[in-house]
């Protein structure tokens, strides 16, 4: 039992019950809408961010009518015969355009001393989608700086309340002591009282992270994303729920940092311990495997490229008109 | 003289106690409910009454009610909605003040004719003197066998209890409210699935505002049909209207729907005119986040028909000319009223009242905020009101709940209506702190200047 | 981060305190008794006057939730203090019709009578005050509440204010 949706021309059958962004997931491409707080590995995630919005200008061959609002691809599920606009409607991208504006508004574009960059979803996201200025004339949001202990670094003025870490506690660790306080756009990250996030798993809050609100405190302006090699590695893990499968960030041969491996929209194939990622920084600790892919669209892949056919693009006329740009940016690649 | 149905009583000394109220054919409909009516035709005559959600969505009740999930074995909830919050809305605390007792015999009806045995009545923090008037009334209505175990012999047993909010307009949205409930934040719930699937503690669940609960007991006692003769169209039964602002007479009205609104606003039975013997300027008909019309394109039309208190006709001309009848908010400027000033004190109750869990909302209504206040006090720019309904379009319609689209309304209507006067509040920034822009011309045709003083 | 003093004397709870905690608690559902948050908060405000670290620590614990969640939760509606307040907390609703019948000169004019910005607290300890947004009363605008009954005052004038403020100043001597 399957249900069929097409998705900016493109059809595909898919699980019932999957979201319109996991049937895009599937099919790939230019066509997959980008998503800033959902994580397919974190129960309730997404719908919070509203990147992900798309045109269900087909409900379903049952009931054929569309959808009056543009709907969170992430949260809404597929109906069998449901036909769905991203690249290729214009309400869609405009509505898209307004939501970076509005994430990057308070953002501070620290960038040049940001340790996500270059590994940064915010950034991105904002090069694909975003204007060159903003037109936000007012002193940009700022928070007292707190301290949550010498493993992660918060900085909580780039932070767009993706909620993922708070996610990431109470599903993958055993206590949570931060969470979101206050409300509307006064809301932050926090500890409330002066605590550490410590504890076995407490460092995958920095890989969910999306932007460089939560960094590596052991990597912090150690080096540029983009300069460093990363290499996987893997060790015998005795964590019962860790299985010891990284990526080691090398620069020479030093390994500067450690961190799970992510998988192609960023989310890490494996969650792993607080042990393997702060504590074991020496080649002689990892079983070397290769190295790491990283998509041939990011910095970190500056200067050796690989070839990636364009699946999507060539196939489907539609596709190729309302994502010109995107086309011809990929074709000169 | 329109009939009263939920404020008939409102003046019998005593009516908030359960003696009078009983003496007064109070608690009839749960007799007639519970010993002669099935679930089904409770529901069944709340459909065919027409009543409509008096929070200010206006979704049919009796459709929400039959939405409801009955699986096996799974509790069912019934929660009341007092979070009353919309600026410009205060029926419910009325209503809850005076005459509790319709709001318990209501509760009692529904939760019946919905299957739920525990209920809550959801009521905002602030109101701890109503939390505290329901909970002696629910103690009056229990000790008269009308709660608890076995009600009336019927074998129909309902436990209700108030829960009080913690000071969040946002909780006024139904998901919530449940999540507010859950003892959470106030964040509303990404839908679907909606309530009437998953709603409190994961039951199926059905979410009523004060107004539409208390509006079944008149709905039992007298029939469906006999209440959908009152109003007009669509627009069936009465409503309480909140009548505030600039108007003479302030207070809580139950109007027959299709009441005209000019006949609403100056005659002596309701509010009596502008106060002061002023002239007037604006309204704002449903609560702060309908669209704001001047008075003339108010009181006629786009097509020059009279405006009628009705869900139809207030929309009349949608988002162009028309506005809404959300909770029945009334709030009359008069021409003292700078309309500037205004769109930024809402932006600002918005802004502060964002619950911060989508961005659009959470940054959109800090900056039209922003925007506004430099607007008022005299720095704008002229660009700033494109701006402003550029901002109001990026938030409308890409939220998770509705508070988006009601913070984008009230800017975007203000801006489209009187457009001159926040250009003239560029212009003339230094004149716009200390003096009011005034009528101008929006208040044409309607000489009522001259209205004699009562 | 709120800044809360660090060093407090730790809270206890009365018997008769824990008793209405557990009468709410006995309205929901079994292992449903977070709900119980809102209303025991507004309870402990009401006896402390505010919320403090340990006191939400000790809400936490008799709940047998996170500490996490109850700061969460008190962080998040505007009626929770955060901050130790005057035994008097006027709280004057600010929003569009208030305003627009003198909810700001009123403002304006506790603001003077008191001494104090809003947000602060009078020498004397007794007093603090500050705008809140709508408080659903706007036929009897302006208003102002006082908790921890919530009392309501309506149509406000600067003499009325007066009267007010000299009644709890006599209540509080008492």
């Amino acid at each position: 039992m399957s249900v069929k949706v097409t998705i900016d021309g493109i059809a595909i059958d898919v699980e019932p019950g999957t979201s319109i962004l996991n049937a895009a997931r599937q099919i790939g491409g230019d066509i997959v809408p980008p998503a800033m707080c959902y994580y397919s590995k974190l129960k309730d995630s997404g719908g919070k961010c509203r990147t992900c919005l798309v045109k269900v200008s087909k409900g379903s061959e049952k009931d054929p009518r569309p959808m009056p609002k543009l709907v969170a691809s992430c949260r809404t599920a597929v109906m069998d015969g449901m036909e769905v606009q991203n690249i290729t409607s214009p309400e869609v991208i405009e509505a898209r355009k307004g939501i970076v504006e509005i994430l990057l508004l308070n953002h501070p574009l620290d960038c040049p001393i940001c340790d996500q960059a270059g590994e940064c979803d915010l950034q991105n996201l904002g090069f694909e989608h975003g204007a060159a200025k903003t037109r936000y004339e007012f002193d940009r949001r700022t928070f007292e700086k707190i301290d949550i202990g010498d493993k992660i670094q918060l900085h909580m003025t780039r932070c767009i309340l993706c909620y993922r870490c708070v996610f990431t506690a109470d599903q993958i660790t055993d206590h949570r002591i931060h969470g979101i306080l206050n409300r509307g756009d006064h809301s932050e990250i926090s500890t409330y009282i002066h605590a550490a996030v410590d504890n076995d798993f407490s460092g995958n809050v920095i890989d969910v992270c999306p932007v460089g609100a939560l960094t590596d405190k052991t990597f912090r302006f150690k080096n540029r994303v983009w300069f460093t090699k990363p290499v996987d590695a893997h060790r015998d893990c005795d964590h019962v729920n860790c299985n010891g499968k990284v990526t080691l960030w090398y620069k020479g041969e030093e390994v500067l940092r450690v961190t799970a491996r992510k998988d192609q929209y960023g989310e890490v194939e494996e969650f792993i311990c607080n042990t393997c990622r702060f504590d074991k920084k020496k080649t002689s600790d990892w079983v070397i495997e290769g190295p790491r892919k990283i998509s041939n669209k990011s910095v970190i892949n500056s200067n050796h490229y690989d070839f990636i056919p364009l699946p999507v693009v060539k196939t489907n006329p539609v596709l190729m008109e309302a994502n010109k740009e995107q086309f011809e940016r990929d074709t000169r690649l | 003289m329109a009939r009263k149905l939920l404020l008939e009583h409102i003046n019998v000394p005593g009516i908030n106690t359960f003696d009078v109220y009983r003496s007064k054919g109070g608690y009839a409909a749960v007799e007639k409910a519970l010993k002669t009516l099935t679930p089904e035709e409770v529901v069944e005559e709340v459909k065919k009454s027409g009543l409509r959600g008096r929070g200010g969505a206006g979704f049919p009740t009796g459709m929400k009610w039959s939405f409801l999930a009955k699986p096996e074995g799974v509790a069912r909830y019934l929660v009341c909605n007092a979070d009353e919050s919309e600026p410009g809305t205060f029926k419910d605390r009325y209503l809850m003040t005076y005459i509790p007792h319709l709001l318990i015999e209501g509760m009692i009806v529904s939760s019946f004719a919905l299957g739920a045995k525990v209920s809550y009545i959801y009521v905002r923090g602030e109101m701890m003197p109503q939390i505290r008037i329901l909970e002696k009334a629910i103690a009056e209505a229990k000790n008269a066998g009308f709660l608890g175990k076995n009600i009336l012999g019927t074998g129909y047993d309902l436990e209700l209890y108030v829960q009080p909010g913690g000071g969040a307009y946002i909780c006024g949205e139904e998901t919530a409210l449940l999540e507010s409930l859950e003892g959470k934040r106030g964040n509303p719930r990404i839908k679907p699935p909606f309530p009437a699937i998953a709603g409190l503690y994961g039951c199926p669940t059905v979410v009523n505002n004060v107004e539409s609960i208390a509006a079944v007991v008149p709905i039992i006692n007298d029939g469906g049909e006999e209440y959908a003769k009152i109003g007009i169209g669509r627009s069936t039964g009465t409503k309480l209207i909140s009548a505030g602002g600039n108007v003479k007479k302030p207070g809580v009205y139950e109007i027959d729907l299709g009441l005209p609104v000019e006949e609403f606003l100056y005659s002596d039975e309701y509010c009596g005119g502008i106060a002061n013997g002023k002239r007037l300027k604006a309204v704002v008909a449903g609560g702060s986040s309908v669209p704001i019309l001047p008075a003339n394109l108010f009181f006629k039309t786009i097509n020059n028909e009279p405006r009628l208190m009705s869900y139809e006709s207030l929309a009349d001309g949608g988002f162009v000319s028309g506005t809404m009848m959300g909770s029945g908010g009334f709030i009359a400027y008069d021409e003292d009223q700078c309309i500037v000033r205004n769109t930024w004190n809402f932006t600002r109750f918005y802004h502060h009242e964002s619950c911060g869990q989508c961005s659009p909302c959470r940054e959109g209504t800090g900056w039209m905020e922003k925007v506004l206040h430099r607007l008022e006090h005299g720095h704008g720019k002229l660009s700033d009101m494109d701006l402003l309904v550029d901002v109001s379009k990026k938030i409308e319609g890409n939220t998770i709940c509705p508070l988006g689209d009601a913070a984008a309304w009230p800017v975007a209507s203000a801006i489209r209506h009187f457009r001159d006067e926040f250009e003239w509040h560029v212009t003339n920034g230094a004149e716009a702190v200390t003096r009011n822009y005034g009528l101008a011309h929006y208040a044409d045709p309607l000489p009522k200047k001259e209205e004699p003083v009562a | 981060m709120l800044r809360v003093e660090e060093t407090q004397t730790p809270v206890t709870f009365s018997p008769e305190l824990i008793a209405k905690f557990d009468d709410i608690v006995s309205r929901y559902p079994a292992g449903k008794q977070k709900s119980a948050l809102l209303p025991i908060l507004h309870l402990v405000q009401a006896e402390f006057g505010w919320l403090s670290t340990s006191a939400m620590d000790k809400v936490a614990e008799y709940l047998k939730i996170q500490d996490i969640e109850v700061y969460e939760v008190a962080s998040f509606y505007s009626m929770y203090f955060l901050k130790p307040q005057g035994k008097y907390v006027l709280e004057v609703c600010r929003t569009g019709p208030c305003e627009i019948v003198g909810a700001g000169k009123i403002m304006d004019y506790i603001e003077q009578k008191l001494g104090v910005k809003e947000g602060e607290v009078t020498a004397d300890g007794l007093f603090s005050w500050r705008g809140v947004e709508c408080l659903a009363a706007c036929g009897y605008a302006p208003v102002l509440q006082i908790g921890p009954e919530y009392t309501f005052y309506e149509n406000l004038t600067n003499s009325s204010v007066d009267t007010l403020i000299a009644d709890l100043k006599a209540k509080a001597k008492n």
